[in-house]
């Protein structure tokens, strides 16, 4: 660990800080329909669209009405998605000829894309077409950050307003969230990747000549091993930066490339690799200012992100130490960090990064449900790897995916509310809101349908032969491939540990399941709370009531989402990554 | 003291109760009863699971007898400790409906026959509407309303108080309670329950727990509680297909002790029993709660409405101060008031010769010398006084003594009319006395504020419930009164409609509101209030619209009736806090002693250093198990209640039953352990 890794880490959450407040406000007066300096070019063009649609702007849903027009939103653009990888063969801008994506794959990546999980069984520069990265993947990156950010709004909105079951409309929150927040950021964020370097084109990939041919050894269909000796390399290209803003901005995560932001196309620079981890937590951080804001408490706000904040620095600060220390079992080489070289374990990381940023990225994309990566999470050390892993089995709530991370802290906020509650001798309140049989039942579900979910397919997979074949190293780091699959699944991260061969039929269909599950199953649970809770009336606020803001409160939300996450996968992770550590430690690696 | 307290008393040790709650707890290992517990259900069939893998064992010589016969058995006692927690806490209701039920046995009733006749007939032939006569030394037949005559009535069957209380037709004592009896007079009752639904009826089944459905908040804990089970359930079933992937596949008995531990048997064991004991605390304080949904909601309330009379104040106006006229002594006014009060036997007067002696040690005097003619207080003069030898004392209200005096030829001086407006202002009456022609000085009649309500309304602010004073005095008056008390808030000149408005506006704004009432005027507030507390000597139209019935008929009840329901909530939520953060200490115990075979480097994680593997699991298992046994005390007495701030009340429970959840069971654990090695038990 070096000082200016840690100037790095502490640099990125101060920048995080100053843009919170900003950008919460923003929200607040996008979603209240307020006045904001875009309105002048965008309003027109808002009510053109609702003409043209037939959308009356007047008209407010209640949950379940609105429920039902995101699950239409979401299941019509999924559709559309498939249809389009199945037919991007005969459709314009496809320069590579590319076939039709198999009918498994194209409904794994339909469904991850809509869920915003972007989990990618295969690798984008020979499997998909331009049309397809554009019409398809990055206009699923918009609309399902879109359709996460207003459920999250739904929920503020549940949590703040009294006696109503009016919770806004759907179709005017997405279309806002789309032409005030998501596009205009992401318009100037491609502008400032491509002054980074990342390319922006619709041309066929390039051929070159290498300076240095290289010999390779080839196992042909026969089994025999040939060796070979390549003089030329492909290079691809594509229309990377539009969508290198969004995968970000909107903690979609899936890479133009395979290598995802390690590809130097995608990330070329240090100041690339910065920006976009502030793209990552910028909405998620946002909106727990939006919650103060809009419920009237601005404390509980902070005290949320305070929270988030709390568990981000130690994840990071565990992910970097463990990192920086190398593996153990090297004890013969120089691991230090010195003026020439990062130190540590650089195994699947770019040289560009270092140990610091790989670090800081990999916890940033698993606190966020990204999942984009410039590192490979399969190659950390067992206990760095362990941290990205528990970040997403939290619940992806430490800051979490766009939307998605505030309602689903949401949850937590009303469990620990609950239990912690009656200690102050009142039935527990959440903002004034009485928490009743109702809310905990409800929060339970969606809790209850991520463990089912992640611990479920893990104990068929583990157990048998489609699940095993996939596993590329045995013992417990295989537990902990599995394992990550499936919490990456359910908890619409998409980040993965390579080492997992996806793309079969069992992992396909399974993990395209448990994105369907982890999202719409989760949300309807949420989005029930929500319309709950709006129809309650605001008990004021007095001496007697259950504090929500403040160090004690926060400290209490943390260790709600610890002992929760930690009770239900305790088990699981002392079998992998920790088991793994101790046999590291006792000289036995996988 | 009452006899529900000294039931309360001989109960806590009561071998009866005690034998009775075993008995009891093997009788609720029904499937049928135990399946309404979601948590103890998922522990008896897991007991249940090991017992039969045990049988099959020692069938088929598969060793591990000693092991698992030791986790079944902990596992039966881990259902029966929690079945006898809650036959403990029914226990003490059944002691005392075994009282009530004495005073409800079959009685005569003489029944009014439309001629005018009666004729006798067992009291569980009366309906509703009938008329009977009750003579001195009869028991009531059932609850009614007096509705001829005047008696006294011993009611210590109810209310364990032995003073006689008068019941009289009309007014708001006139409710009688069945079961009580007539000691002289005799009343003609009219019955207004039917058999089955009398007030006695309804105790017994409250206290028997008989009719005690869960409460709203009970429900939604149950719910969370069971919502843990299944992620337990979860992580536990598919922990065997991980371990199996491992190459450690582990036993049934030791797959149910990871659950049994892990789920939250200390609070699903104690839940029904902090329910029940936080009824049986209000009926130690002898108020009976209609539900326990009063009682809960008791613990949120935000506005206290409590009357001044007898409730704030100690009922009647008191003189507290004398104001002498400038050429006057003090003492000369004393003596003068005293001899004008010595035949007023009205609560004011003997205040004011009470006084009198106290402050200025004047007794009274032989005035027989005197020739004294007492003047007593009459409506027409509204004055009251002394004649004797040759001078009138008097002494009446301001108005009445300057007329007095003035049709004598002489005026009120103008420091005394300043002393008079002085007194009003500050929420007194004045009175006036005089001596001949002379106006002698004032006396400052003053309503005397209870001791101690300041602190307890102190104590209810930084709970962050606001006090209210409802009075008929004139604004000026109560607001005099509602400074010295330190209420927040009063409502003047207030009518009975203006309460019912009042609740109303306070509940519109989100408010829970609670109440104290008796009179048939107040039922409509009664059944308004979210908590709305009848007095026993109340009407029965103002018992049947409040949600609880103090037989003490003391309205500050009403604070404790508060902080009982806050106490009820508090104990749920700190064992519920402690149940889910023991948690963290049994994983330390049972996954390194599961593992640590197949892969000994997991025994990193034993960090309490436990023996074996066997020892680590039972401890963890019994630890479980005497936990809720421990527990019971406080299930049943209730976490202290603090009237401090929520913010910090909470801090203070949350370090002790969260951090110290997160602790204890470290130790607990590791000293079964210990104990267990040296007896060679495992």
């Amino acid at each position: 660990m070096t000082a200016n890794g840690w100037f790095q880490i502490a640099f990125y959450l101060l920048v995080i800080v100053l843009l919170t407040k900003p950008l919460g406000i923003f929200m607040t007066r996008v979603f209240n329909r307020e006045k904001t300096f875009l309105d002048p070019i965008l309003r027109p063009v808002e009510r053109i669209v609702y003409r043209l649609t037939g959308v009356d702007e007047k008209h407010e849903m209640r949950w379940t009405e609105y429920a039902m027009a995101m699950l239409l939103f979401s299941g019509v653009s999924m559709a559309l998605l498939y249809l389009i990888e199945r037919t991007q063969k005969w459709l314009p801008l496809n320069p590579q000829n590319f076939p039709n994506v198999e009918p498994g794959l194209a409904f794994g990546t339909a469904a991850s894309f809509t869920t915003n999980t972007n989990w990618q069984a295969y690798s984008g520069e020979s499997t998909m077409s331009y049309l397809t990265q554009m019409a398809g993947l990055a206009y699923h990156n918009f609309a399902s950050a879109a359709v996460g950010i207003v459920l999250a709004i739904v929920v503020i909105r549940g949590i703040a307003r009294k006696e109503t079951d009016k919770l806004g409309n759907f179709w005017v929150d997405a279309t806002r969230c789309l032409m005030w927040v998501l596009l205009p950021i992401c318009l100037v964020s491609s502008l400032v990747f491509v002054s980074q370097g990342v390319v922006q084109n619709l041309k066929p990939y390039a051929t070159v000549q290498l300076i240095e041919p290289q010999t390779v050894q080839v196992t042909g269909p026969d089994g025999k091993t040939t060796t070979q000796t390549v003089t030329q390399q492909v290079i691809a290209q594509g229309p990377v930066a539009s969508q290198e803003a969004i995968k970000e901005f909107g903690t979609n995560g899936g890479g133009f490339f395979n290598a995802n932001s390690a590809h130097p196309f995608e990330n070329p620079t240090p100041f690339s690799n910065f920006f976009q981890i502030v793209l990552i937590f910028a909405i998620p951080s946002g909106l727990t200012y939006t919650l103060g804001r809009m419920t009237g408490s601005q404390r509980h706000g902070w005290a949320v992100w305070a929270a988030m904040a709390f568990l981000f620095f130690v994840g990071v600060t565990t992910v970097y130490w463990a990192e920086a220390r190398g593996n153990p079992l090297l004890a013969g080489t120089d691991q230090r960090a010195s003026a020439l070289q990062s130190g540590g374990n650089m195994e699947g990381k770019e040289v560009r990064f270092g140990i610091a940023n790989s670090a800081l990225f990999a916890t940033v994309t698993t606190d966020a449900s990204c999942g984009a990566v410039n590192s490979m999470h399969d190659s950390f050390t067992p206990l760095g790897g362990m941290v990205p892993l528990i970040n997403i089995m939290l619940g992806e709530v430490v800051f979490g995916g766009v939307g998605a991370g505030l309602y689903g802290i949401v949850v937590f906020v009303i469990l620990a509310v609950f239990i912690a509650g009656l200690m102050v001798g009142r039935t527990p309140e959440y903002l004034g809101k009485k928490i009743e049989s109702y809310d905990v039942k409800m929060a339970m579900l969606a809790i209850l349908i991520l463990t089912f979910t992640i611990l479920g397919f893990s104990a068929i997979a583990v157990v048998k032969p489609f699940g095993t074949s996939s596993i590329s190293n045995p013992g417990p780091h295989g537990l902990s491939q599995v394992l990550y699959a499936y919490v990456s699944s359910a908890g619409n991260n998409g980040s993965a540990f390579a080492g997992l061969n996806a793309n079969t039929m069992w992992y396909n269909t399974s993990t395209a399941i448990a994105q369907l599950l982890g999202r719409f199953f989760m949300v309807i649970p949420v989005l029930a709370i929500a319309g709950n809770l709006a129809k309650k009336k605001i008990v004021p606020e007095s001496a007697g009531t259950f504090p929500v803001t403040g160090g004690l409160f926060a400290s209490l939300l943390v260790s709600t989402i610890l002992i929760v996450g930690a009770l239900t996968f305790f088990p699981a992770l002392s079998l992998g990554p920790i088991l793994e550590h101790l046999l590291m430690l006792a000289g036995k690696s996988f | 003291m009452s006899s529900a307290g000294q039931i309360r008393k001989k109960s806590f040790g009561d071998r009866k109760i005690l034998s009775g709650a075993v008995v009891d707890s093997f009788v609720k290992l029904d499937p049928r009863t135990i399946v309404k517990n979601p948590v103890m259900f998922v522990v008896e069939v897991g007991a249940v699971l090991t017992t039969v893998q045990l049988v099959w064992n020692a069938v088929h010589h598969a060793g591990q007898i000693g092991f698992g016969l030791q986790i079944s058995l902990w596992l039966w006692f881990t259902v029966l400790f929690a079945n006898f927690a809650e036959a403990m806490a029914e226990g003490r209701g059944k002691a005392q409906a075994e009282t009530l039920r004495k005073a409800r046995a079959e009685t005569e009733a003489r029944r009014l026959l439309p001629d005018g006749s009666t004729e006798v007939i067992v009291s569980s032939a009366l309906r509703a509407g009938d008329e009977v006569l009750v003579c001195a030394g009869e028991f009531i037949p059932g609850d009614g309303e007096v509705i001829e005559g005047v008696a006294s009535v011993d009611e210590s069957a109810i209310t364990g108080e032995s003073a006689p209380v008068i019941r009289e037709s009309g007014g708001d004592r006139s409710a009688v309670t069945g079961g009580t009896r007539v000691l002289s007079d005799e009343i003609r009752v009219r019955i207004t329950s039917n058999p089955g639904e009398t007030f006695l009826d309804r105790m017994i089944h409250l206290v028997e727990g008989a009719s005690r459905q869960k409460t709203p908040n009970e429900i939604a804990l149950n719910i969370l509680l069971a919502g843990l089970t299944i992620i337990f359930l979860l992580a536990v079933v598919t922990l065997q297909p991980f371990a199996i992937y491992a190459g450690a596949p582990q036993s049934i008995f030791v797959l149910v002790s990871l659950l049994v531990c892990l789920i939250p048997t200390t609070i699903g064991g104690l839940l029904s029993a902090i329910g029940i004991a936080g009824m049986d605390r209000l009926i130690q304080r002898n108020v009976i709660a209609m539900s326990g949904r009063a009682v809960e909601a008791s613990g949120d309330v935000d506005v206290l409405l409590l009357d001044k009379t007898g409730t704030i104040t100690l009922g009647n106006r008191q003189a507290t101060a004398l104001h002498p006229c400038p050429n006057i002594t003090e003492v000369e006014l004393a003596s003068a008031a005293q001899l004008a009060s010595l035949a007023d036997e009205t609560p004011e007067g003997r205040s004011i010769v009470v006084l009198v002696k106290e402050k200025y040690g004047l007794r009274g005097r032989e005035l027989a010398a005197h020739n004294p003619t007492f003047i007593p207080f009459s409506a027409q003069t509204r004055m009251s006084g002394v004649d004797m030898d040759v001078h009138e004392i008097r002494k009446g209200a301001p108005e009445t003594i300057a007329k007095y005096v003035a049709e004598r030829g002489q005026e009120v001086p103008a420091e005394i009319l300043e002393i008079v407006k002085d007194i009003s202002n500050a929420g007194g009456t004045p009175l006036l006395v005089s001596q001949d022609r002379r106006v002698l000085g004032a006396i400052a009649l003053t309503d005397v504020v209870k001791g101690g309500m300041r602190e307890r309304f102190d104590h209810l602010r930084a709970m962050g419930i606001r006090t209210m004073m409802i009075t008929g005095d004139n604004p000026l008056t109560a607001a005099a009164i509602a400074r010295e008390a330190g209420v927040d808030d009063f409502l003047a000149e207030a009518k009975p409609e203006d309460k019912m408005a009042l609740i109303r506006k306070e509940q519109a704004k989100g408010k829970l509101v609670a109440m104290t009432g008796d009179g048939t005027n107040d039922a409509p507030a009664l059944a308004q209030a979210d908590v709305g507390v009848a007095m026993n000597t109340g009407t029965q139209a103002a018992k049947e619209a409040g949600n609880m019935v103090d037989l003490d008929s003391n309205p500050t009840k009403l604070i404790e009736i508060v902080e009982i329901g806050k106490q009820l909530l508090i104990t749920r939520g700190a064992l519920t806090t402690f149940s889910v953060a023991n948690d963290v200490a049994k994983y330390f115990a049972i996954i390194p002693a599961m593992f640590a075979g197949a892969f000994p480097q997991l025994g990193i994680l034993n960090i309490m250093r436990l023996r074996t593997p066997e020892s680590a699991i039972l401890s963890a298992v019994i630890f479980n198990a005497l936990i809720i046994i421990a527990l019971v005390p406080l299930a049943l007495r209730g976490v202290r209640y603090r009237p401090v701030g929520a913010a910090a009340l909470l801090r203070r429970n949350l370090l002790l039953y969260g951090a110290g959840g997160v602790i204890a069971p470290f130790f607990g654990i590791k000293l079964i352990d210990v104990l267990l090695t040296y007896a060679g038990i495992v």
